[in-house]
C-alpha cells in the first residue's frame, strides 16, 4: 500500500499554471527523485504537500487519511518533512532555537530546553549530523545549516522527506556524504522524495524517478531501466542543446585585479585576490555559496570599494568606484538576484530598460528628461530583439517570468556594448531554453571581444562554456587553470578547501 | 484566504476603488452621528452645505486647502522615496518662522517680487529643518520616522520661546504672536470680501511642479526607483544618498512653503496656533491621494471641506467637530484598503 | 536646593519612576510588535484611545482595575485593526499606523465630546493611591523613592521580567520572534504565522493603551486634550535605544524619565536664566541623540516591515 499518494493535483497562479494535474505516489522505504527543469513545477508540488500552497484540486493521503489543505502543522504531524531550497533558518538565533521552534505546544510556560539538546545531540549523532547546538546560524557554513535543516526534520519524527535541490548548495564530497547519510535514513524506513535536476544523482540515489516538465507529469520510471539519455529526453521533451564554447584566442587583458583585499570589521571577506580577465574570454569562479562571492560581485559591480590592492580596467587605474561610474566605463554587470537587484518590480519593462543609462541620449534628452517617444522606441526595438516576452511594455517588470526578467537584464546590459560582462549566476532558476538563450549571448558576447567574467555554483555550466576557471574558497581565488586541461573532480577538490589539488 | 496580485489593473477599478472608500467611511461615520440622537441626513447635509454650499463656504474651504496641498505634497514626495517625513508640522512653523524673520521689515521689496522672495525664504526655512533628519538618515542610518516626529516638538517648543521672548510683537499686548508681514509681502486676494489668496494658486502651480518631475525628468525617475526598490536603483547607478536628500529638500521645502501662505496669507503673522496640524493632515492628504502630486489637490480640497464643514455642522447641531478628524482617519483606512484591491484580488477557499 | 540635592531628594526618584511607567508599558508594547515583524506607529493613538478608555470606565462608576482591563480590551481590538490591515493584507506598516493613529486619538476626542458636551475644566476621577509597602516604605529617602508607589507602578515594573521570561523562555515567545527574524521558518515548523503576529500586535496594542491608562487613572485623575503628547512616538524610540531588548527598554525609560524630572527641577534651579522651553526640548533632543548613539551597534529584526503571505511563490 502506498504510503503518500498526490491525486490529480492542479496549481494556478494567475494565468501560470504551476500543476497540471499530477499525481504521485510514494511507498515507506523508498526513493522517489522529482526531475525537471527549473520551472517544472516540482517545488510547487512539495510546497502543496507540505501544506505552504493550497491546491486549486486534487488531494493529498497519507496511509489513507486526507491531508487538510494548506496546514504545514497537518502535514508535519502527518509525518511530512521538507528541507526547503532556500534554508527556513533565523540567522539571529541559535541552531537549538531554530530546532526546538514549533516542537511544543505554544501555550506551554515551561522552557525544554535542557530536553531538546539532549534528543538533539542523540539524532546528530544517530545519523551523524554533528553542529554545535549553541552556535548561531549566521556563523555556520552552508553544508553545516543543511545538517540543521535535516535535523530539524527528524526531530520533528518526519517519516517521509522530502529534500528541494539539496545537493545545488554543497560540494561534491558534501554531496556523496549527504547521498550516504540518506541511504541510512532510508534503511531506518523513511521515504525520500528528492527534487533535483541533475540526472547523475537522480540516478545515484533513487529508486523510480517520476518527471514533471511545464507542470504535467512526463512519465514515471524505475531508475534501473533509466540512463541519462531517456531522464534527459524526458525532463525536456525537445531538443535543446546547451551552446558550447568556440574556441577563440584570447585578446589583450580588459580587467584585471592584482592583490585585492576587502575586510569588514576583523573579517577579511576577500584576500589578496588577483585575476586577469583578456577580451575574448569567459572566466569561471566557481565555489560553494558564500565564499566571497557575493564581495566579489558587488566589487565589478561598482558597488563595493576594497581596502588595498590595484584594480585595472584597459590598463588604467580604477579609483573610487560607483555603479554609475563603471557603467560609463564599460562594464556590464548580470546581478545574481534578477529580482531585487536586477531589475525595479513596480517599474515598468520600459523603464527598466533606460536604467543604467540615466540622462544619455536616445532615451533622455537634454540629459534631463525622459523622451518618451525614444525610449519607448528603443525598448520595442530590444524587445523585439531579445524575444522578451511580456503583454505590453508598460507592464510592470515584477510580472515577468524568470526567464523574461533575465533576458531584459541582458538587453539592458549588451545593448550598451559593454567591453566587460560580470555575469554572477546567470542562469540559476532557469529553464533549458532560457539557458540556452543566456549562454548564446554570452558567447556571442565573447565572440565580439568581451572579457566576461561567470560566477557560478554550477561545474556543468562552467565546464560548457568557460575558458578557464578558479575557485574562490574562504575569500581566497585560487590560480587560474585552462577549463580543457582540468576537471570537474579536481575543482570540485578546490571547492572543499583542497586547494592542493590545483597541481 | 489567498491573496493574489492582479495581472490586468482595469483603469475603472483605479477610479472607483477610492469614490466607494469615502463612501464606506461615511457609512461607519454615521453611526457616531447616529448616537449622537441627530439626523444622519440632515447633518451631512449641514457638512456639505458649510464645505461648498456658498461663494463665502467654498472660498473658506479652498482657503484651508491651500495649506494641505503643500503639506499633502510634501508628504506624497517624501512617501514616493519610501522616505517617511512626519515632521512637515515642525518644517511648516520653520517657514512661517523666515516669512517672520524677513517678511517683518528686515527686507522690502515691492511686491512683485516680495511675495515670490516669502516662498522662497519659507522653501528654504523648511529644507533646512529636515537637513538634520536627512543627514542622521544618509550618514549613520538613523530612522527618520522618529527623528521627524520628534524635531516638531523640539521646533515648536523653540517657536514658543520665541514668541515668548525674542520675536513677541511689542504690539500684541501680550499675546504670544509675532509681527505683522509688512504689507508688500501680504499675498493678494483672490476673491472680494474672502479669505482666499494666491497662495491656492501657487500651490496648484506647485502640485503640477511636482507631477511633471516626478513623470517627466530624471530626478523623478530616481525618486521613484528609489522608493520603489533601493537595491536595485543602487545597483543601476543611482545614488541613494542623493536622491533621499534630494527628496528631503523637496519635501521640507513644500512643508515650509504651507508655512508662508498661512503667515503672509491667512493669517498675517506668526503664532502658535498657526497650524492646526496641517503637517499632520497633511500625510492623510497624500495617503487619500495614492501620493499622485495631481491627486494631492483633489484630495486636500476635499479634506478641508471636512474640516470647514464639520465645523459649521457642530454649530447646527449638536455633534462634536472632532467627527471631522475621524472622518478623514476613516476615509484614509478605507482608502488604503481599496488601493489594495485595485492590485490585488483575494481568493477565498 | 542646589543640583548635588536634587539627585540626593527621594521626590526626584519616585518622580522619575511615575514618569517611566507609561514609557515601560509604550515601550514594551511596541518592542512586542516589532519583535513580531510589525512596526505599530499607531501607538501614539492608541495611548490616547488608552487614557481616554481608562478614564471613561471611572468616570463612568467603573472599577480601576476594571478600567486597566478596558484599557487593554479597547487597545487590544485597535491592534487587531493594525494586524488585520497590515499582517493579514499586507499594506504599508508605515502607512496604516499613522492611519491608526490618526483614528484613535480622534475617536478619542470625539468620545470625551460625546460625554462632556461642554466642559472646560475636566472633571477629576478618584485615581490609584500610592500604597506603602510594609516594612520598606518606611526606610529613609528608600521607601518614599521607591516603595510608596501607586500599583500601576509597580505592574509596570513587573511587566518587564514578565516580558523577558516569556519572549526567551517559552515557546510562545520563540515563535513571536521568529515571526521578526524568518517567518517562512515560523510557517516551515507548523507554526501559523499570521495568528503569531496578529496575537503579538493585539497584547502590544493592549500594553500600550495600558500605558496611556496610567496616565488618567495613576499619574493625573483626568483626561485632557493632547495629554500623550508625544510619549507614544519617545517609545518608538526607545525601542530602537532598547536594540529591541526588554531589559535595555528598563534602563532607556528609566534614563529618559530621569532626565524628564531632571528637566522640571532644573528649571526652577535654573530660575528663569535659560528659558523654559529648552528644558522642555530635552527630553526629545535626548531620544534622537539616543537613537544616534545606537544606531552603528542595533541589530533589528530580520523580517521587521516585511509582509508575509501565505501561499505566496516563495
Amino acid at each position: 500500500m502506498a504510503n503518500l499518494k498526490i491525486s490529480n493535483v492542479t496549481k494556478r497562479f494567475g494565468s501560470l499554471v504551476a500543476n497540471d494535474d499530477v499525481s504521485l505516489e510514494v511507498s515507506e522505504g523508498e526513493v522517489v527523485a522529482l526531475l525537471g527543469e527549473n520551472g517544472a513545477g516540482k517545488t510547487t508540488l512539495m510546497n502543496i504537500l507540505f501544506g505552504h500552497y493550497v491546491a486549486d484540486e486534487g488531494t493529498i493521503e497519507i496511509d489513507g487519511v486526507t491531508l487538510p489543505p494548506g496546514s504545514t502543522d497537518a502535514a508535519i504531524k502527518a509525518g511530512v518533512g521538507m528541507v526547503h531550497q532556500h534554508f527556513t533558518l533565523a540567522d539571529n538565533m541559535s541552531v537549538l532555537e531554530n530546532i526546538m521552534l514549533g516542537t511544543q505546544s505554544l501555550w506551554s510556560l515551561k522552557s525544554t530546553v535542557g530536553k531538546a539538546r539532549q534528543k538533539m545531540e542523540d539524532l546528530a549523532s544517530e545519523y551523524n549530523l554533528h553542529v554545535n547546538p549553541d552556535a548561531g546560524i549566521a556563523d555556520l557554513s552552508v553544508g553545516e545549516r543543511q545538517r540543521v535543516e535535516i535535523l530539524k526534520v527528524l526531530y520533528r519524527g518526519a517519516k517521509i522527506l522530502i529534500l528541494d535541490e539539496p545537493t545545488a548548495v554543497l560540494t561534491p564530497a558534501e554531496t556523496d556524504q549527504l547521498l550516504a547519510n540518506l541511504k541510512n535514513m532510508v534503511a531506518s524506513g523513511m521515504s525520500i522524495i528528492f527534487i533535483s535536476h541533475k540526472l547523475h544523482e537522480v540516478l545515484a540515489i533513487s529508486d523510480r524517478v517520476t518527471v514533471l516538465r511545464h507542470g504535467a507529469m512526463v512519465g514515471e520510471i524505475a531508475t534501473r531501466d533509466a540512463d541519462k539519455a531517456i531522464l534527459a529526453e524526458m525532463m525536456v521533451g525537445r531538443k535543446v542543446t546547451r551552446p558550447k564554447a568556440q574556441i577563440l584566442e584570447a585578446g589583450e587583458s580588459v580587467l584585471e585585479l592584482e592583490n585585492i583585499c576587502v575586510a569588514k570589521k576583523d573579517a577579511k571577506l576577500l584576500s589578496d585576490v588577483s585575476l586577469t580577465i583578456r577580451c575574448n574570454e569567459i572566466v569561471a569562479i566557481a565555489g560553494v555559496a558564500g565564499n566571497g562571492q557575493r564581495e566579489l560581485a558587488e566589487l565589478l559591480s561598482g558597488l563595493r570599494s576594497w581596502d588595498s590592492g590595484e584594480f585595472r580596467f584597459e590598463g588604467s587605474a580604477v579609483t573610487h568606484p560607483s555603479a554609475r561610474k563603471f557603467l560609463t566605463l564599460g562594464f556590464g554587470r548580470i546581478p545574481e538576484d534578477r529580482h531585487h537587484t536586477g531589475t525595479v518590480g513596480e517599474m515598468t519593462v520600459w523603464e527598466n530598460l533606460l536604467s543604467e543609462k540615466l540622462g544619455q541620449a536616445p532615451m533622455w534628452k537634454y540629459g534631463k528628461f525622459i523622451d518618451f517617444a525614444a525610449s519607448r522606441k528603443k525598448a520595442a526595438e530590444l524587445i523585439e530583439q531579445f524575444d522578451i516576452r511580456c503583454n505590453s511594455m508598460e507592464t510592470p517588470a515584477r510580472l515577468l517570468s524568470g526567464g523574461n526578467m533575465q533576458k531584459l537584464i541582458l538587453a539592458r546590459t549588451l545593448t550598451a556594448s559593454p567591453r566587460f560582462i560580470l555575469a554572477n549566476q546567470p542562469v540559476r532558476g532557469l529553464d533549458e531554453g532560457a539557458i540556452a538563450f543566456v549562454h548564446e549571448q554570452l558567447l556571442e558576447a565573447r565572440k565580439n571581444g568581451v572579457g566576461i567574467l561567470l560566477i557560478s555554483e554550477d561545474l556543468d555550466e562552467i565546464f560548457s562554456i568557460a575558458d578557464r576557471v578558479a575557485v574562490i574558497y574562504h575569500g581566497r581565488i585560487s590560480p587560474l587553470l585552462d577549463v580543457r586541461k582540468t576537471n570537474i573532480r579536481q575543482i570540485g577538490a578546490m571547492m572543499g578547501g583542497d586547494m592542493k589539488a590545483v597541481a | 484566504m489567498q491573496i493574489e496580485p492582479r495581472e490586468n489593473i482595469s483603469p475603472w477599478r483605479v477610479v472607483l476603488a477610492p469614490v466607494t472608500a469615502i463612501g464606506v467611511a461615511f457609512f461607519l461615520c454615521s453611526f457616531l452621528i447616529a448616537w449622537t440622537g441627530e439626523s444622519i441626513l440632515e447633518a451631512y447635509g449641514f457638512l456639505f452645505k458649510g464645505a461648498f454650499g456658498s461663494r463665502f463656504a467654498l472660498s473658506e474651504t479652498l482657503n484651508r486647502a491651500t495649506p494641505l496641498i503643500f503639506t499633502g505634497l510634501a508628504a506624497a514626495v517624501a512617501f514616493r522615496a519610501k522616505f517617511w517625513n512626519i515632521g512637515a508640522e515642525g518644517q511648516l512653523y520653520f517657514g512661517a518662522l523666515a516669512a517672520t524673520l524677513v517678511g517683518t521689515g528686515a527686507i522690502n521689496l515691492p511686491p512683485i517680487l516680495m511675495v515670490p522672495f516669502l516662498f522662497v525664504a519659507g522653501a528654504f526655512a523648511g529644507g533646512l529643518a529636515l537637513l538634520g533628519p536627512v543627514f542622521l538618515k544618509t550618514v549613520l542610518k538613523v530612522d527618520e520616522v522618529v527623528t521627524t516626529l520628534l524635531l516638531n516638538f523640539v521646533i515648536l517648543l523653540f517657536i514658543n520661546y520665541l514668541l515668548e521672548g525674542p520675536l513677541r510683537d511689542p504690539m500684541s499686548m501680550g499675546w504670544p504672536q509675532a509681527a505683522s508681514v509688512i504689507d508688500a509681502g501680504v499675498l493678494p486676494a483672490l476673491m472680494e470680501r474672502t479669505r482666499l489668496h494666491i497662495g491656492f494658486l501657487v500651490a496648484i502651480g506647485a502640485a503640477i511642479f511636482v507631477w511633471a518631475l516626478m513623470r517627466f525628468t530624471i530626478w523623478g525617475y530616481e525618486i521613484r526607483a528609489v522608493g520603489a526598490n533601493a537595491t536595485g536603483a543602487r545597483f543601476a547607478g543611482i545614488s541613494i544618498n542623493k536622491t533621499v536628500f534630494l527628496v528631503a529638500m523637496l519635501s521640507g521645502g513644500l512643508a515650509g512653503m504651507a508655512g508662508i501662505t498661512e503667515t503672509a496669507g491667512t493669517k498675517g503673522y506668526l503664532t502658535l496656533d498657526l497650524s492646526p496640524g496641517f503637517g499632520y493632515s497633511g500625510i492623510a492628504v497624500a495617503m487619500l491621494a495614492n501620493l499622485n502630486p495631481l491627486g494631492v489637490v483633489i484630495s486636500a480640497i476635499f479634506l478641508a471641506g471636512i474640516y470647514v464643514g464639520a465645523d459649521s455642522m457642530s454649530r447646527a447641531v449638536n455633534i462634536p467637530t472632532y467627527i471631522a478628524d475621524v472622518l478623514v482617519a476613516l476615509s484614509v483606512l478605507s482608502v488604503l484598503v481599496s488601493l489594495m484591491f485595485v492590485q490585488f484580488k483575494v481568493r477565498w477557499r | 536646593m542646589d543640583w548635588l540635592e536634587l539627585f540626593l531628594s527621594a521626590g526626584f526618584w519616585a518622580a522619575t519612576l511615575r514618569i517611566a511607567a507609561p514609557l515601560i508599558f509604550g515601550t514594551i508594547g511596541e518592542l512586542i510588535c516589532e519583535r513580531a515583524g510589525v512596526l505599530n506607529l499607531g501607538i501614539e493613538g492608541i495611548m490616547t484611545m488608552g487614557a481616554m478608555a481608562g478614564w471613561m470606565w471611572v468616570f463612568q462608576g467603573g472599577s480601576l482595575w476594571g478600567a486597566v482591563m478596558f484599557a487593554a480590551f479597547v487597545g487590544a481590538l485597535f491592534g487587531l485593526l493594525h494586524a488585520i490591515f497590515v499582517v493579514h493584507l499586507g499594506l504599508s506598516q508605515h502607512v496604516s499606523g499613522i492611519g491608526i493613529t490618526l483614528l484613535a486619538s480622534s475617536l478619542s476626542y470625539f468620545l470625551f465630546r460625546m460625554i462632556l458636551p461642554d466642559s472646560t475644566t475636566p472633571p477629576k476621577i478618584e485615581a490609584f493611591k500610592p500604597i506603602d509597602i510594609p516594612g520598606l516604605s518606611d526606610i529613609p529617602f528608600f521607601g518614599e523613592a521607591f516603595f510608596s508607589h501607586t500599583p500601576m507602578t509597580y505592574l509596570a515594573l513587573a511587566i518587564i521580567p514578565v516580558a523577558i521570561y516569556i519572549l526567551y523562555r517559552t515557546p510562545i515567545g520563540l515563535a513571536t520572534r521568529m515571526a521578526g527574524e524568518n517567518p517562512v521558518a515560523l510557517e516551515a515548523q507548523g507554526i501559523n504565522v499570521l495568528a503569531v503576529r496578529t496575537g503579538a500586535v493585539m497584547v502590544g496594542s493592549a500594553l500600550m493603551a495600558v500605558g496611556g491608562a496610567y496616565l488618567t487613572i495613576s499619574a493625573f485623575d483626568a483626561f485632557f486634550f493632547g495629554m500623550i503628547n508625544g510619549r507614544g512616538w519617545i517609545c518608538i524610540a526607545l525601542v530602537i535605544f532598547a536594540s529591541w531588548k526588554p531589559g535595555r527598554a528598563l534602563l532607556g525609560a528609566l534614563l529618559f524619565a530621569g532626565l524628564d524630572a531632571f528637566q522640571v527641577r532644573a528649571q526652577q534651579l535654573a530660575g528663569g536664566d535659560i528659558p523654559y522651553q529648552f528644558f522642555l526640548m530635552l527630553p526629545y533632543l535626548l531620544s534622537i541623540a539616543a537613537m544616534v548613539v545606537i544606531a552603528k551597534r542595533m541589530r533589528y529584526p530580520q523580517a521587521l516591515l516585511q509582509p508575509f503571505r501565505r501561499g505566496d511563490r516563495i
